[in-house]
């Protein structure tokens, strides 16, 4: 198949590909895992197309590895799981935001723990795309909606881990990664795509963790002349490890300030239904479209209910959730897990609005109902 | 002309002292690596060393080249997405034992059989070093350690025979006391396409030594001495007295295509430095 274009029925898997191949995506390395592996299949497919490259890996601790290496060696990368394929990450994730490397992790997430639902969908990875690794850390990850936003994200998860130098989850579901539906794929020539900073030092005065003004060190590659030195080790400017006082304090602030000093640039939101609203919806993902079906449905019975739907899950929209916990009688978040964004929900809420959980964990789409059944409770 | 490298153009000399053991081998195998990168003439930054987690795992701090020092025993599946990122660079995995053999296991075994263009050079100590002298998957059978304290139960791996029957071009074993031999395997190594091992058997006075041998330097480093056996000598003994020794020499030395090559070949379509622009 050739770069398929204009109007196209599309499952979510295949755009999420295609974005990555149209952000500039020419490395791919995995592992075959349900509901994800046709992402995969796409690459293994198009890829060598491109001038790139794609591998099976033994397994997706071997699959985040080379992705990581092969962004070193300049190349955008990215890999595809789910649950148990995004555990198995963890430990690399650290190595990757650690040595601060650009790179896409999709997880399409199913239901778990262990195999769990393995063809059904949840959201349940939310914490643990957030605090999965071990250690203090930052991460972005970005929750799409529809096939449509599958594509438009993946670009967007490129972007920023190209700004920022960090890697990127997708948090997709298994309801959005194998839906068919009708999206409008652009000339990639109008995309708009960021390419991580070279340095513009001489080799010899280059300092590979040396940040720029906005905390981002400019980035060389392997094979470049400026010289590498990427530490899973606590490690200062030249790459090389440092255990001095004050090293680890450095480096962990700056990793952190890096991202949460420009939340502004990461963090997107959308607003449906009427401003002023006795419920407001708090979703994502899968589940938000079920909200905006809910909406109407809860003015047939006279509750005026409104969504404020996240793209954006980490960093956590606080300043977003915090106004509209603040201009509403309740809130309901809405997801596919036993509540767990809802705890980020509580920690913003200032204003100690009512806040209640719509939690769907019955290895399908969220029913509305159990939606219907929350907003009647909080406006009892 | 251009200036002549020495080993000086790869070694971190203001790294020095090394953080290791007196009477550890991994200085002697540094050296051994350095200077084969001198005597092959390759630039610093067309070389990338990815190491692993353990003693040895820390060799790329004293290393000028690119470097990359990941999570403890995917050095080669970091290197894998390092070479297939950009095939122009020689990419040598630094890895000991249990890096390479136990938690690495997988990728080492997968590495050998996709036969990718790497060299791993995998220093062989017996135990666990840095974590206090634990068994290993190649410490001896009833060989005594923290864990073991009255002999380990399991038998060693061995990481040779295991390389060539996975599918490894280059395959060759030496040990801490042979220089002269572990730099030309290492310069052999680094020149085969595709995916090369050189098992250097080295010391560890502190830990495996000191519990199985004796604690000093001189003692292990003749204990190495003692239990290898050239390949020539080896494949004249019986099978009984072959047990007692491990082979040294150049096991393995073949010309499979690496997986690069017969990846392009099944996809001609994928460019010859893998950034192609040709859509």
């Amino acid at each position: 198949m050739s770069r398929p274009e204009g109007v196209q029925l599309m499952e979510g898997n295949h755009a999420c590909a295609w974005g990555a191949i149209d952000a500039g995506a020419r490395f791919y390395a995995g592992y075959p895992i349900t509901p994800s592996s046709e992402i995969a299949e796409v690459c293994a497919h198009e890829l060598p197309a491109y001038g790139g490259t794609y591998i099976q890996m033994e397994d997706e601790i071997g699959s985040i590895a080379a992705i990581i290496g092969a962004s070193l060696s300049g190349r955008k990368s990215f890999t595809a799981t789910s649950g148990p394929g995004f555990s198995l990450m963890q430990e690399n994730l650290g190595v990757g935001i650690y040595q601060e490397v650009p790179c896409v992790i999709v997880n399409i997430q199913r239901v778990g723990p262990a195999t769990g639902l393995a063809t059904q969908p949840a959201q349940a990875d939310v914490m643990q795309a957030r605090w999965g690794t071990h250690g203090d850390h930052p991460i972005i990850a970005l929750s799409p909606a529809s096939v449509q936003e599958m594509y438009y994200l993946t670009i967007r998860a490129f972007n920023l881990s190209e700004r920022f130098r960090i890697p990127v989850i997708i948090l997709g579901d298994q309801v959005i990664g194998q839906t068919y539906e009708n999206i409008i794929l652009p000339d990639p020539a109008s995309l708009d795509l960021v390419e991580r900073k070279k340095p513009l030092v001489p080799p010899e005065d280059f300092l590979p963790y040396q940040p720029d003004e906005n905390l981002v060190p400019p980035m060389a590659a392997y094979g470049d002349k400026h010289i590498v030195h990427a530490s899973s080790t606590c490690h200062c400017e030249t790459g090389y490890s440092n255990f001095k006082y004050g090293t680890n304090r450095q480096l962990l602030t700056r990793l952190k300030d890096k991202i949460y000093n420009y939340t502004d640039e990461i963090i997107e939101v959308e607003h449906f239904g009427p401003d002023d609203a006795e419920v407001t919806l708090i979703s994502y993902g899968a589940s938000s479209r079920v909200c905006k079906y809910v909406v109407g449905e809860a003015e047939k019975e006279g509750i005026r209910v409104n969504l404020l739907r996240l793209l954006t899950i980490w960093p956590f929209p606080d300043q977003e959730v915090r106004e509209a916990l603040g201009k509403t009688g309740a809130v309901v978040v809405a997801e596919m897990n036993q509540g767990q964004l809802i705890g980020e929900v509580n920690r913003v809420n200032a204003s100690n609005t009512p806040v209640h959980l719509a939690s769907g964990i019955d290895g399908e789409l969220i029913r509305p109902e159990i939606i219907m059944t929350s907003i009647r409770e909080a406006v009892k | 002309m251009a200036v002549k490298l020495s080993y000086r153009e790869y070694f971190k000399e203001d790294a020095l002292p090394l953080m290791w053991c007196s009477g550890c081998g991994n200085g002697i195998l540094l050296r051994a690596i350095t200077d084969s990168l001198a005597d092959l003439q390759i630039p610093p930054h067309q070389v990338v060393v990815s190491t692993g987690i353990g003693c040895w795992g820390k060799a790329d701090d004293y290393m000028k080249t690119h470097a990359f020092h990941g999570s403890h025993g995917r050095a080669l599946a970091f290197g894998t997405g390092i070479k297939l990122g950009n095939p122009d660079l020689h990419v040598i995995a630094l890895m000991g034992d249990g890096d390479a053999l136990a938690i690495g296991g997988n990728h080492f075994i997968h590495s050998a059989r996709r036969n990718i263009d790497i060299t791993a050079v995998v220093s062989n100590n017996f135990n666990y070093g840095m974590t206090g002298g634990q068994y290993s998957p190649t410490t001896p059978l009833s060989s005594k350690t923290t864990t073991s304290p009255i002999g380990v139960a399991e038998p060693a791996f061995d990481v040779c025979g295991l390389s060539e029957q996975c599918g490894a071009n280059y395959v060759a074993r030496t040990t801490a006391y042979h220089v002269t031999q572990m730099k030309r395997m290492i310069t052999a190594a680094i020149q085969k396409k595709g995916f090369s091992v050189v098992e250097v058997l080295n010391t560890c006075p502190t830990h495996f030594g000191r519990r199985n041998i004796a604690g000093d330097p001189v003692s292990v480093m003749q204990y190495l001495k003692d239990i290898t056996v050239n390949k020539s000598r080896y494949e004249k003994m019986d099978e009984e007295e072959k047990a007692k020794y491990l082979v040294t020499g150049e096991l393995v030395n073949k010309d499979r295509p690496d997986f690069l090559s017969v990846y392009r070949e099944l996809n001609p379509a994928a460019s010859e430095t893998g950034r192609g622009e040709s859509k």
